[in-house]
């Protein structure tokens, strides 16, 4: 064996919708094995476009997507939907059974998994967020941060390989979002983070790539990229005002955790 | 408005009838309201029988008495149109505090706020006392077909989310100044309808594709959990009494 | 105009059950083949829609409402099958879960208010459809009629129930003079407001409205969030 595939290699992938629009134009990414990495871009650069091609939600128009090695391809599917888990921006999208358990369940379910086996994935995962109690709660009972936290657990139960989250800091108040971190940095798996929340991006994600008009405009070290004010001006992107520059200047995991 | 559609009339605490299973409970509460139905209009005390059925079983949910009787004004209009037949009825009439009333029309006034009453009281003791969740499952017990039970649990799932959104607008608009006095006026409401529908069927599609990307195949998970018991004695109980009175009231007649 | 128990005698109530099975049955079939998988989130989404809409209240004249029922609305944005079932889901739930209807009657009100209302008002759109130019302007009026038609029908129906069994004193006759009259005002303000939300769409997203599949329309640019599907 040679060294292993990428967990995602997305190589020269286009995108044009069908009304004609070209959404992605030639975008590369690949991210390695336990990698967290932010998808940075401003509203409308095709990060939600981008996102649906990780699971073959989207096919591309040209160019490829793989996931561990295997290409994303209609014969696939079924296994490239365990090994990516997404997690939607909107928890009411996700969240539609009628009871909190029975919403975990349904994604393993899929997968074949029955019985205790079934039962123990779900309870794994609700208590992953830290939302074992809610198990046969009504999901539009629940707070919103709640139910961001139960849509985490609805893909952590299918135990993917590549956790790909839709703005997860999205409509949080700043408690809820504390605990949506605690809970993200627990996590031991490869996570791709859509967002244009750059100190979210900074206090969970190592790595960043910039998005923009459809391609990779910049890839590297979060805290440089995002110390380069001309990089960011350039793309539409902005720190939000009263953060803290100091952030960015010091070194190692500490700085990532510090907010 | 901040009332949730979502879980109808349930009540959520835990009495007896909480724990029966659906299904029966669905059976039972059908029996009964047919038993009422066809019940003799002319036989009284059989309906006055009933009504201590429906009372007893509500006692023994734990529902207070004075919130079920709250919860019958929903019939109120058609008491209006029940008590509007006495004077519009045909043939004999009977003369009542110097108005002449038809007998007919009495007798059917009387058994439209009968019957109608009976039926809501045993709905709204079955609403109360079966969480939603239990109703969908009792619905696939009783072998409904899985995408009708589908269609309604996503129904339920989303009445929160689309009056929520609905009254959003609403107020966004009349905060706007829009207060329409007639119906030329209503183009808004139309406007708002519409974009209402185009959200609503937006996040159709995007329900669908967040099922897909957990595995979704087109075959939706049934609902039901492990063995519920299922008490069709108790269920059935109040149906079977009913039934009883209607039998008996068709014989004395 | 919902049936509450005892109105009509147990006979007719079952009879009218048969029929709402049927209905429901045949277009359960019938969505199956057009909508696939698809379909179950779509239509729960629209029998949401329904019930909200019919929460909405639109002047009639000074200080008077009404509220739409929603039934050729419904057909023409989803199409006749999913649209009935939208409606019948609506009736069961109202029925079940807030005790609005009589659950003897639910299947008369199936009848009336997905299968006359829905199915028959849509087959109204159809015709009146035909006979206009193709244009979306058609569309629209064409919706706005049958819509101000679909409740007088479902007052001829329900009357016709109400000969076959009806637990009133009131004659047949009566009972038709004042259904379909009350009915054609209702149809009035379910008309204007079922043509001004079909405009509504037909503005925005011309390719949600079955009813105007037979103009070529194309879907405008969505934003970077929306839901597309693959």
């Amino acid at each position: 064996m040679t060294e292993p595939a990428p967990a995602l290699e997305v190589a020269g992938l286009h995108f044009t919708y069908p009304d004609g629009r070209h959404a992605l134009e030639g975008t590369d990414l690949v991210v390695f094995d336990g990698e967290k990495v932010a998808v940075l871009g401003p509203n409308g650069a095709g990060k939600t476009t981008l996102m649906l091609h990780l699971n073959g939600i989207h096919t591309p128009t040209r160019g490829t997507v793989a996931v561990g090695g295997l290409p994303v391809v209609k014969a696939n599917l079924r296994e490239i939907r365990r090994r990516v888990g997404i997690v939607f921006q909107d928890p009411d999208d996700q969240l539609f059974m009628p009871t909190v358990g029975q919403d975990v369940a349904f994604g393993p379910a899929n997968l074949g998994l029955r019985g205790d086996e079934l039962d123990a994935r779900v309870a794994d995962a609700l208590s992953a967020v830290g939302m074992s109690r809610h198990r046969d709660r009504a999901p539009h009972h629940l707070s919103f941060g709640e139910r961001r936290r139960v849509a985490l657990a609805t893909v952590l139960a299918m135990q993917p390989d590549v956790l790909v989250l839709d703005e997860p800091s999205a409509n949080l108040d700043p408690a809820s979002r504390r605990e949506l971190v605690e809970i993200l940095l627990t996590l031991e798996i490869t996570l791709v983070m859509v967002t244009h929340d750059l100190p979210y991006a900074l206090q969970l994600c190592p790595r960043s790539v910039v998005l923009d008009s459809g391609m990779a405009a910049a890839d590297g070290e979060t805290r440089t990229l995002l110390a380069d004010a001309a990089l960011l001006a350039r793309h539409r992107l902005e720190l939000p005002y009263g953060f803290d520059r100091r952030l960015l200047e010091v070194d190692g995991v500490d700085a990532a955790r510090r907010v | 408005m901040n009332n949730a559609h979502g879980t109808g009339l349930y009540m959520d605490h835990t009495g007896r009838l909480h724990r029966l299973a659906a299904h029966s409970k669905l059976v039972g509460t059908l029996g009964f309201v047919a038993a009422v139905v066809a019940t003799p209009r002319e036989q009284w005390w059989s309906f006055v029988a009933d009504g201590v059925i429906v009372a007893m079983v509500a006692v023994l949910a734990g529902l207070p008495l004075g919130l079920l009787a709250r919860r019958l004004t929903i019939e109120l209009p058609f008491i209006a149109f029940a008590l509007l037949m006495p004077f519009v009825g045909n043939g004999p009439t009977v003369r009542l505090a110097g108005v002449n009333l038809s007998q007919a029309g009495l007798w059917s006034a009387w058994s439209i706020v009968a019957k109608g009453t009976l039926g809501v009281a045993a709905t709204v003791v079955l609403a109360s006392t079966t969480a939603v969740p239990q109703l969908i499952t009792g619905f696939e017990r009783l072998r409904v077909p899985r995408a009708l039970t589908a269609i309604g649990a996503f129904m339920i799932r989303y009445l929160d989310v689309v009056t929520g959104e609905l009254q959003r607008m609403r107020v966004a608009r009349e905060s706007r100044g829009d207060r329409a006095r007639w119906l030329w006026q209503a183009k808004a409401v139309g406007a708002g309808a519409g974009a209402l529908f185009v959200r609503s069927y937006e996040r159709g599609e995007r329900v669908f594709l967040a099922m897909e990307s957990r595995g979704y195949t087109g075959t939706l998970p049934s609902v039901r959990r492990g063995d519920e018991p299922r008490h069709w004695a108790a269920c059935l109980a109040p149906a079977a009494l009913a039934s009883a009175c209607a039998i008996a009231a068709w014989r004395f007649r | 105009m919902h049936i509450p128990d005892g109105f009509i005698d147990g006979t007719t109530s079952a009879f009218g059950g048969g029929v709402a099975v049927g209905t429901v049955a045949g277009c359960l079939r019938r969505t199956r083949d057009l909508l696939d998988d698809r379909q179950v989130p779509l239509v729960g989404l629209t029998s949401a829609f329904v019930f909200a809409a019919q929460m909405l209240n639109f002047p009639v004249a000074a200080g008077t409402s009404g509220h739409l029922l929603g039934g050729v609305l419904a057909a023409v944005l989803v199409g006749p099958w999913a649209g009935a079932l939208a409606v019948s889901v609506v009736l069961v739930v109202q029925a079940l879960l807030f005790a609005d209807g009589g659950l003897s009657a639910l299947g008369l009100n199936v009848v009336n208010m997905a299968l006359v209302g829905a199915l028959g008002g849509y087959a109204v759109f159809a015709a009146i459809r035909a006979l206009l130019p193709k244009t979306k302007a058609s569309v629209v009026a064409a919706a706005g009629v049958a819509a101000a038609l679909a409740p007088t029908m479902a007052a001829i129906v329900f009357t016709a129930e109400y000969a076959l069994g009806g637990n009133g004193a009131a004659s047949v006759a009566t009972v038709a003079k004042a259904m379909i009259g009350v009915h054609l005002l209702i149809g009035v303000g379910e008309g204007a407001i079922t043509a001004m939300t079909i405009s509504a769409v037909m503005a925005t997203r011309p390719d949600l409205v079955h009813g105007a599949a037979h103009i070529a329309t194309r879907a405008p640019s969505r934003d970077d969030t929306a839901g597309v599907p693959a």
